[in-house]
């Protein structure tokens, strides 16, 4: 290891976590520094229908959305607050006509700009005039390794060659590429050959996170629920591929929480260091914070700044730190390790959002978690409900039921 | 297609190292301190790396650098040379140099 360049995360297992050397004070599970990067998503419109989809299951319509220049008001004010990153993420952002405008603008104020993208609407030109916007880096979603599994999951024909495509004209102009690829009981089996898609298209990086159980994917629970057997032959396979890349695909893997023992820390700890802004411009503590009821998540809209929402608002403050926590979480050994694990879970799974995460084994609920998730991953049907703006629609026909 | 860039870059006196585009280094007002900007992290190098890095503008060789380095902190050449050389192959380890030759390939 090198004195001379520290990677600013204070656990070796979060490369994405900035706050300890980035913020010198005395106890980051009690402060609240600005994040170092935010994400925004731009629209909940997009043309792909996955089934495990992190976005509400209400999802907010075009009308809704933030203006050209409420978006480019909210960046400046993001700078000038100290945030240096700023994911461009969905829906679909490149659904956005203003997506370029919005990327010159985000350098223009000194942001280092990501897009998070399922690439399908992308041409060359348009990609380039990102480039040429400043745009420095593009993570293009995956549903498999080949167009069969992989269109159906997307619930788009042509999705995975278009894909193939624009991760091609990517990395031909010279912007480095993740390749994020969401995985499930029905595509776990292509691991080893989406690890080598990955090679194959020089990525730097490849995200493989199974899905985590909330909004769409908690619809389409049992359809996707991967078998113990998968998850342990899973982690075989990305051990041996890190090493075996090392230097070549970073590979960051994310292990479904009903199969864990204990709780991940999710959100680095909620309101602790990030925070996303919702299509209408709700400040929300992750993506699928809105699925908590109860809590009042304020707007850009509303007379508050960024930072007072950030610090003063009682949705961020509700869960912050470790005050908040009930038993067995209170008392736990581990409560500043990963922050009693995920809200929004404790919420689905229990109707409280304030009670232990059900992930963690000293919930009284994991056992049941547990049982549920290989009762559904040996039982559950195949089928599909796509997500899109009218609740959800099942896939037709029968040929997927086991 | 050959990509420009160029992975696991080999560190001499001869190269002519040079940040690639999606690495950043700047002040970071708000916190007081140089950072490096990279796909999904961000980087805190200490203020060595900093004089280094902002030397490497893929036009100066590592020999010259050096040069600089050596006059400004009345130093031995090849005592800095070896410092450096390793400081320099590490971030290129890390994929935060590439060499300026393969810009215009």
């Amino acid at each position: 290891m090198s004195p001379t360049l520290t990677d600013a995360a204070p656990l070796p297992d979060n490369a994405t976590d900035g706050l300890s050397i980035l913020e010198s004070r005395k106890s980051a599970a009690e402060t609240f520094g600005i994040p170092l990067a935010v994400l925004a998503e731009l629209t909940h419109r997009c043309p792909l229908q996955c089934p495990y989809c992190s976005n509400p299951v209400e999802l907010e319509r075009n009308s809704s959305e933030l203006t050209t220049a409420e978006w480019k008001k909210v960046l400046s004010e993001l700078a000038e607050i100290g945030v240096l990153q700023i994911h461009f993420s969905g829906g679909e952002p490149t659904a956005r006509k203003d997506l370029v405008e919005l990327v010159q603008h985000a350098s223009d104020v000194g942001l280092y700009s990501n897009l998070i993208t399922s690439a399908v609407l992308l041409t060359r030109d348009k990609l380039k005039a990102l480039a040429d916007a400043g745009l420095c880096h593009v993570q293009i979603s995956f549903q498999g390794n080949e167009p069969l599994i992989a269109d159906r999951v997307a619930g788009l024909k042509n999705a995975h060659d278009k894909k193939i495509e624009v991760a091609r004209w990517t990395r031909e102009l010279d912007l480095p590429l993740t390749v994020n690829a969401v995985m499930h009981r029905q595509n776990l089996h292509q691991l080893s050959d989406i690890i080598q898609m990955a090679v194959d298209l020089d990525a730097d990086r490849l995200e493989v996170a199974n899905v985590q159980y909330y909004g769409w994917a908690l619809k389409n629970r049992a359809a996707l629920m991967p078998t113990l057997e998968q998850i342990e032959e899973t982690s075989r396979i990305v051990e041996e591929a890190e090493v075996r890349l090392k230097g070549v695909l970073a590979i960051d893997y994310v292990v479904p929480d009903y199969y864990a023992l204990r709780p991940k820390k999710c959100m680095g700890g909620w309101g602790r260091q990030f925070f996303n802004i919702s299509p209408a411009g709700k400040i929300l503590p992750c993506h699928a914070a809105e699925t908590i009821t109860g809590l009042d998540f304020l707007s850009v809209r509303s007379n508050h700044s960024i930072a007072w929402i950030w610090q003063n608002s009682e949705a961020f403050n509700r869960y912050r730190g470790t005050g908040w926590m009930p038993e067995p979480c209170q008392s736990c050994e581990f409560k500043e390790v990963d922050f009693g694990g995920c809200r929004c879970q404790a919420f689905a799974l229990t109707g409280d959002a304030g009670n232990t995460d059900p992930a963690c084994t000293l919930s009284p609920m994991h056992e049941q978690i547990f049982k549920t998730a290989e009762a559904e991953a040996r039982g559950g049907g195949d089928r599909f409900i796509y997500r899109n703006f009218a609740g959800g629609t099942l896939e037709p026909g029968g040929d997927h039921d086991t | 297609m050959a990509a420009p860039r160029v992975r696991n870059i080999s560190v001499t006196l001869a190269s002519r190292p040079v940040l690639p585009r999606h690495a950043k280094l700047r002040f970071d007002e708000t916190r007081q301190r140089w950072v490096i900007l990279a796909p999904e992290r961000v980087l805190a190098p200490d203020e060595i790396a900093v004089e280094v890095l902002q030397l490497c503008d893929g036009v100066r060789s590592v020999d010259q650098m050096v040069d600089l380095l050596a006059i400004k902190y009345a130093a031995d050449h090849a005592a800095i040379g070896t410092d450096v050389i390793a400081m320099l192959q590490d971030l290129a380890d890390k994929g935060f140099l590439v060499e300026a030759r393969e810009k215009s390939a």
